[in-house]
């Protein structure tokens, strides 16, 4: 589509999506939201990217091929999955660890890195179909 | 949240005391095969390396399989909870000796392909994802091996379909869209109605733990619901399994992919069908496979005689195997039909031995295309004198499949045929020695017809004809293709000759499914 209106706004709202997709993912832990939902926020924003300005253009932005995403993604959450084993717990055993930050403590944990696992599958996965069939409509 | 200082008595909910390294066997497996197959997307460029890193991993899981095996042999059924939190709650991999021997052999069956698909799967093809695929069709087939919750399982299915949807049209021609698109509409109506039945069977039960279903679906015994959801569950893997009349979609398309990927597929896909089966009609639903005994012998027999008629009709070697496999699956449904342990052992023997014989087939068959330049018993011929020793491998094999002694399939025919006699249902064994006399028939014509004659069907008797241009000589054949196929056929020998250790294997994973107490206690052990 080659609105200028469109290509005007489409970079602004492109990086206002993936912001907010970020904080889905974030807050999902306890609330609605994670990777699933925050992944498929990330790829409209793309999708909305390639619309306005060409598919050749999202993959410039994205800098990695969308497969290669999708499978650190699944390195990611295998990997997330191991810390309990040297605990001797079962697998998937959440282990919580607290980072000190400006007087606030962080708690970072092993779901949170299995979330962004899945994050970024679903980001690499659906935006290679979608880049896919935009470019069959150019 | 972070470490929370009060004291909540965790020993409630979750699992506290150490878990044995041992019991990662349990996910292994999955890990390993999910790593790879992301390393595999990750590395699609370099197609070179691609078969090692698939086939270094698949060996790794092989070990880890073995090792599994070992251990729920020593050790009795293994548990392992995601996440820690006990059962019912927290998802449990449950091994009984059938799941872990069925990993084992899938993971043999992968390997022999990995291999055997170096020199066959052209380096584009690697591109598009051979290798990935190939990974994460063992990952969903060994996490439904493996898996002791229900809707764990269907998603596992999910996985090992999406895979071979991507296996399939490997390649983009047009019929492999077509077979694809028969595929793949069959099993997604088979998925849907499987998890329409664990809907149900959740809102009857309110459980998906499998031990957990066994114990408390006693509670409803012989009542509609339940005789109902057995007949549903039959349906959905029935149509997976291919079991009649719900195979059409099978010879359909198993002609159409790579032979390598029909391989895998002929190997691995209908047998996860009948190990759903096996787990949910014995070890779930007793009281329904009691009550759907006589249509499942029925469908069995149906199964077979379609498979095996089907299997002499055929001219193209590639649909006479489809056929083979769906006759197989009628003798493993018998065994389910029949329900004592010596039948449902035969089953889990039956399972075993076709996951290794069928993928030697098609490997064969590959074989042969490349020795011949044809699919066609009319157009192929003189393979014998070209090269000897496929001849033999052909020989084994075909008779082997056919369940003649002394190799693996004659033990598993022989166990149902005397669990059928015990229990009295003699048409269910006359029905697994007819379908064996004539698969006998199908495949000693493909023999004759394909190794004894000398050439096309026009050749006169003792004439030699001249090689179809464009087939490869004996010489020319790479050891990447000579090895799986030897290697299948050796194991499927040992097994003939050799075959109390397996017997022992499908007789103690028989007695867990029919009776659940050791299963049941393995999964809620830590909670009592």
């Amino acid at each position: 589509m080659n609105t200028l209106i469109l290509r005007t706004v489409a970079p602004y709202l492109t990086a206002l999506m993936l912001l907010f997709s970020v904080f889905v993912l974030l807050r999902g832990h306890n609330e609605p939201g994670g990777g699933f939902i925050g992944g498929l926020i990330a790829v409209s924003a793309f999708a909305i990217y390639g619309i306005a300005c060409g598919v050749s253009a999202v993959r410039r932005a994205m800098k990695f091929h969308p497969m290669s995403i999708a499978a650190s993604g699944l390195v990611l959450a295998v990997l997330s999955v191991l810390p309990s084993l040297f605990l001797g717990q079962p697998a998937m055993t959440s282990q919580w660890y607290a980072v000190p930050f400006l007087g606030t403590a962080i708690d970072l944990s092993t779901p949170l890195f299995f979330d962004v696992g899945v994050y970024l599958v679903v980001v690499g996965a659906i935006s290679s179909i979608a880049l896919s069939l935009e470019e069959r409509a150019d | 949240m972070a470490a929370t200082k009060t004291a909540i008595d965790l020993s409630a909910a979750m699992v506290t005391q150490a878990v044995p390294l041992a019991d990662w066997l349990l996910v292994a497996p999955i890990l390993l095969t999910m790593a790879g197959g992301a390393l595999t997307i990750i590395l699609r460029k370099k197609s070179a390396a691609q078969p090692w890193i698939a086939i270094s991993v698949i060996s790794l899981v092989l070990l880890s399989n073995i090792a599994l095996l070992n251990h729920v042999l020593s050790n009795g059924v293994v548990t392992m909870v995601m996440g820690s939190w006990l059962p019912p709650f927290g998802i449990a991999f449950t091994a009984d000796a059938l799941g872990a021997l069925l990993a084992l052999t899938a993971s043999v069956a992968t390997l022999c392909v990995a291999i055997f698909a170096m020199n066959s799967i052209a380096a584009n093809e690697r591109r598009y994802g051979f290798y990935p695929f190939l990974l994460m069709l063992l990952c969903g087939v060994t996490g439904s091996f493996l898996t002791g919750d229900i809707f764990n399982l269907y998603v596992w299915f999910e996985v090992l379909l999406i895979s071979s949807f991507g296996l399939q049209v490997l390649g983009n021609e047009k019929t492999q869209i077509d077979g694809a698109v028969k595929y793949a509409v069959l099993n997604l109506i088979a998925t849907t109605l499987f998890l329409a039945a664990t809907g149900l069977l959740y809102g009857l039960v309110g459980t998906l733990n499998m031990a957990d279903i066994a114990t408390k679906v006693k509670a409803f015994d012989n009542s509609g619901p339940v005789l109902g959801l057995a007949t549903l569950y039959f349906l959905a893997f029935g149509m997976k399994a291919a079991a009649f009349p719900v195979n059409f979609w099978l010879p359909a398309s198993y002609h159409t992919p790579r032979l390598v990927v029909t391989a895998i597929f002929a190997g691995l896909l209908t047998k996860v069908g009948v190990y759903a089966l096996l787990r949910v009609m014995i070890l779930l639903m007793p009281e329904g496979r009691d009550w759907l005994a006589s249509l499942i012998g029925v469908v069995a027999i149906a199964t077979m005689l379609t498979g095996a008629f089907g299997a002499l009709a055929q001219t193209d070697i590639r649909r006479t195997m489809a056929y083979l496999v769906i006759a197989g699956i009628g003798a493993m449904l018998s065994g389910i039909a029949v329900g004592n342990q010596v039948a449902i052992s035969g089953t889990i023997f039956y399972s075993m031995h076709s996951v290794l014989i069928m993928t030697a087939l098609y490997l064969l068959v590959a074989f042969m295309y490349q020795m011949s330049g044809t699919f066609s018993l009319r157009e192929i011929g003189g393979l014998y004198i070209r090269t000897p020793l496929g001849a033999g491998i052909a020989l084994i094999l075909l008779l082997a499949v056919a369940g003649l002694p002394p190799f693996s399939g004659f033990w598993a025919k022989l166990l149902l045929v005397a669990g059928a006699l015990e229990a009295d249902r003699g048409w269910v064994a006359f029905g697994i020695l007819a379908s064996g006399l004539l698969t006998t028939i199908a495949v000693g014509r493909i023999w004759i017809f394909a190794f004894w004659r000398g050439g096309n069907e026009n050749t006169v008797d003792g004439i030699q004809a001249l090689p179809i241009a464009g087939s490869a000589d004996a010489s020319d054949v790479s050891a990447s293709i000579w090895l799986p196929l030897i290697v299948l056929t050796a194991l499927i020998v040992v097994i003939g000759v050799l075959p109390e250790g397996v017997m022992s294997i499908s007789e103690y994973g028989a007695k867990t499914l029919i009776d659940p107490t050791v299963y049941i206690g393995s999964v809620f052990g830590g909670a009592q």
